[in-house]
């Protein structure tokens, strides 16, 4: 749920990183936490186990700039992957503006991928939206590992709508900033339909 | 539009900011938050500028709704507020109108009761001004937005 905030002439806009457990959603966030500038970010939290896998979410503020007088802020948050976690997902769910799908391009995962965008689509509903209404990407992750599936499989596996799709390296952060400026896009622009 | 939006406007803005800048004082307490349920601040008073309230925000709109899951599997309707006591500091959470939180911050030189009795009046103020938000939610467009162009969204991603 888009906050558009009159008094401080702000417009904040909620995006979510979702996929199964060890797709690089984490590390997205942490490459783009990395990569901007010091007066565009807020700090960046992890609510993770003694592992590092993520218990809650991850959250990271950024700042955009300004678009019509208004400064425009997106709160990025990752969701928990694994799958008991789900009560958590749900959660995080709520009041979402636009949601990247993060696969993991590895064969191996291939079960899980799938599992996890099933458990979108029945998250999302059970919170009242529809994933095909939504400002929505997808992003193949892990293209450097030996066994990742060529994308045209992945694509029409996992993107049967065909959203925007990025190919991505979340560790050296190839991919990371289109994916992301293609949601934040999407939702600026559903933002504008709305008004 | 399928998400609603959540809209304030100036007005409002200010009598929710003289709330809590009220109840601050009144408390005395350090700080006051007031978050939108999805971890949006909304106003802050006190000794907030010193916090990281975008921070704190989400991480209290989290605890809220982590609450609000567990009061639903054991079938309660809402917890409608919490507190959290520490060493020196302590934080009262209060859920108002359903979609905000009142969050209070506080330290030695003020008590649970007192923080609780005064949380309870700026809430039904708070209540109150909500129900405006939404009035006037209702029956006005936000025309800034209409007047976005493909252009002025690219311009954001031009560094």
């Amino acid at each position: 749920m888009s906050f558009i905030n009159y008094s401080s002439r702000e417009i904040n806009c909620k995006l979510v990183y979702y996929g199964p457990g060890l797709c690089g959603k984490t590390t997205n966030l942490q490459y783009i936490y990395n990569k901007t500038r010091e007066d565009a970010k807020g700090k960046m939290i992890s609510l993770a186990t003694e592992t590092e896998r993520t218990l809650f979410f991850d959250f990271l503020p950024l700042s955009l700039g300004e678009i019509r007088g208004f400064r425009t802020r997106f709160h990025l948050y990752t969701v928990p992957g694994q799958v008991f976690y789900d009560a958590s997902r749900k959660l995080i769910l709520k009041g979402v503006d636009g949601v990247c799908f993060v696969a993991d391009s590895q064969l191996e995962r291939m079960e899980a991928n799938i599992e996890s965008l099933e458990n979108l689509r029945e998250n999302l509903t059970e919170q009242g939206y529809e994933l095909d209404k939504l400002p929505y990407c997808v992003q193949y992750n892990k293209r450097d590992l030996p066994s990742a599936v060529p994308v045209e499989e992945l694509s029409e596996l996992l993107n049967p709508t065909k959203v925007p799709e990025y190919e991505a390296i979340a560790t050296t952060g190839q991919g990371v900033f289109d994916t992301l400026k293609a949601l934040a896009k999407q939702v600026l622009q559903e933002l504008r339909k709305g008004s | 539009m399928l998400t609603p939006q959540l809209v304030m406007y100036e007005e409002e803005v200010r009598q929710i900011q003289n709330v809590a800048d009220r109840l601050q004082q009144d408390s005395r307490s350090q700080a006051i938050l007031v978050v939108d349920k999805n971890g949006q601040l909304i106003a802050a008073s006190g000794s907030a500028s010193e916090l990281d309230t975008t921070s704190l925000s989400s991480l209290v709109a989290g605890n809220v709704a982590a609450t609000g899951g567990i009061a639903q599997l054991i079938e309660e309707e809402e917890f409608t507020g919490q507190f959290h006591e520490g060493k020196g500091k302590s934080v009262h959470m209060t859920i108002v109108g359903r979609k905000m939180i009142l969050a209070v911050l506080f330290d030695k030189s003020t008590t649970q009761g007192l923080v609780k009795l005064r949380v309870k009046k700026a809430s039904v103020e708070l209540e109150s001004i909500l129900l405006e938000v939404d009035k006037k939610a209702a029956s006005s467009k936000n025309d800034v937005f209409s007047e976005i162009t493909d252009a002025d969204i690219d311009n954001l991603f031009n560094d």
